[in-house]
């Protein structure tokens, strides 16, 4: 492990996690949760769990990104609160 | 309500920072979880079961029903989403917009609700159609066998290397979810149709289950795979190691057909007709 680049991609997840939360546009949300998701497969992939990372880059940076994209396309842009 | 918000998000953050401080240190070797089974597996694994990659044999032998149970709630998440979102038929015309290729002239037709047959010089047109890009439909069309041959062999290749059934039925869902989104969902369901993936979704829970039935009829533990040595014509270490192919295949099947049927059910709306 790399203690420079862990710190990077740590602090880069909780950016995307608490902006993911904190935005108003929930397609910007999507595409946060999206970058998320790949953040903490490179977190895995780094802490030697590669079949994690791979379901994480599948499901969670891949195909759920489009299931939100799809729901906010379907839905409505802007969140409420 | 928000300031109560933030402050029990806080206190529970406090709360968890506090509760690390009781956890082991990353990788070490005298933990809990490094002490009891995990010997066991590392070492007894290829001679047991023949499968070089531990995790996948862990996932798909020794915790066999963790995955079973798994892959049953994938195939609970697709049916829970075609019952909330799925409209039933609806009767009556309908007005459908039609496209001239070539002079670009939309025309507005009222027609039946059957989803009509491709014609040569009009296309049908969504409520949300943007022009179609040559770049992205080419490049998009091209990339689609190259991504289920690349889902396939994640499948068939998890016992060498990382993947396995649900890495490799996402990648080849994504392929088809790949496919209505280039294109229109129309195209996308003209080759994989409503009834061919809610049929699909089970099939795959049907064969992880079945295999472990089989087990059991064949007088072992249920989705104990070294019972299958009789019927593959192999010895019961090989018989494992084929069992697990067996498994992710079912796995693969069920999570690939729920995920091009959560996607139909989200983009359509449930109505099967105009996708994104």
């Amino acid at each position: 492990m790399i203690w420079e680049l862990d710190l990077v991609i740590l602090s880069l997840v909780v950016v995307a996690a608490v902006g993911a939360i904190a935005i108003k546009d929930l397609l910007g949300s999507a595409i946060l949760f999206g970058a998320y998701s790949f953040m903490m497969c490179l977190l895995w992939a780094i802490m030697g769990a590669v079949d994690v990372a791979f379901t994480e880059a599948s499901v969670g940076a891949g195909v759920s990104t489009v299931f939100f994209v799809a729901a906010v396309f379907r839905t409505t842009r802007r969140s409420k609160d | 309500m928000r300031t109560l918000g933030i402050l029990v998000a806080a206190l529970t953050c406090a709360l968890l920072f506090y509760a690390m401080g009781d956890f082991p240190p990353w990788a070490d070797p005298g933990s809990a979880a490094h002490t009891h089974v995990s010997p066991r597996y590392i070492e007894k694994t290829m001679e047991e079961t023949s499968v070089p990659n531990a995790v996948t044999a862990v996932l798909a032998d020794y915790r066999g029903f963790d995955t079973m149970f798994e892959t049953t709630v994938i195939f609970a998440a697709g049916v829970v989403c075609f019952f909330i979102l799925r409209l039933p038929k609806k009767e009556g015309p309908i007005f459908r917009r039609y496209r001239h290729t070539l002079t670009g002239m939309t025309i507005r037709v009222k027609c039946t609700r059957k989803i009509p047959p491709v014609l040569e010089e009009f296309e049908m047109i969504d409520n949300l159609w943007a022009p179609h890009d040559l770049i992205i439909k080419t490049s998009c069309r091209i990339l689609v066998p190259f991504l289920q041959l690349f889902g396939l062999y994640v499948i068939a290749h998890g016992h060498h290397s990382p993947g396995g059934g649900f890495q490799g039925g996402v990648i080849l869902g994504a392929s088809m979810i790949l496919l209505a989104i280039s294109h229109d969902l129309r195209t996308a369901l003209a080759r994989m149709g409503e009834k061919v993936h809610a049929l699909l979704c089970p099939i795959g829970v049907l064969i992880y289950a079945g295999t472990g039935a089989l087990c059991l009829v064949l007088g072992r533990d249920f989705l104990d795979y070294g019972a299958l040595a009789g019927i593959l014509h192999v010895d019961p270490v090989t018989a494992r190691s084929h069992g697990i192919l067996i498994v992710e295949i079912g796995v693969g099947l069920a999570v690939m057909a729920t995920m091009i049927w959560i996607y139909n059910n989200i983009s359509s709306r449930g109505e099967y007709d105009e996708g994104l």
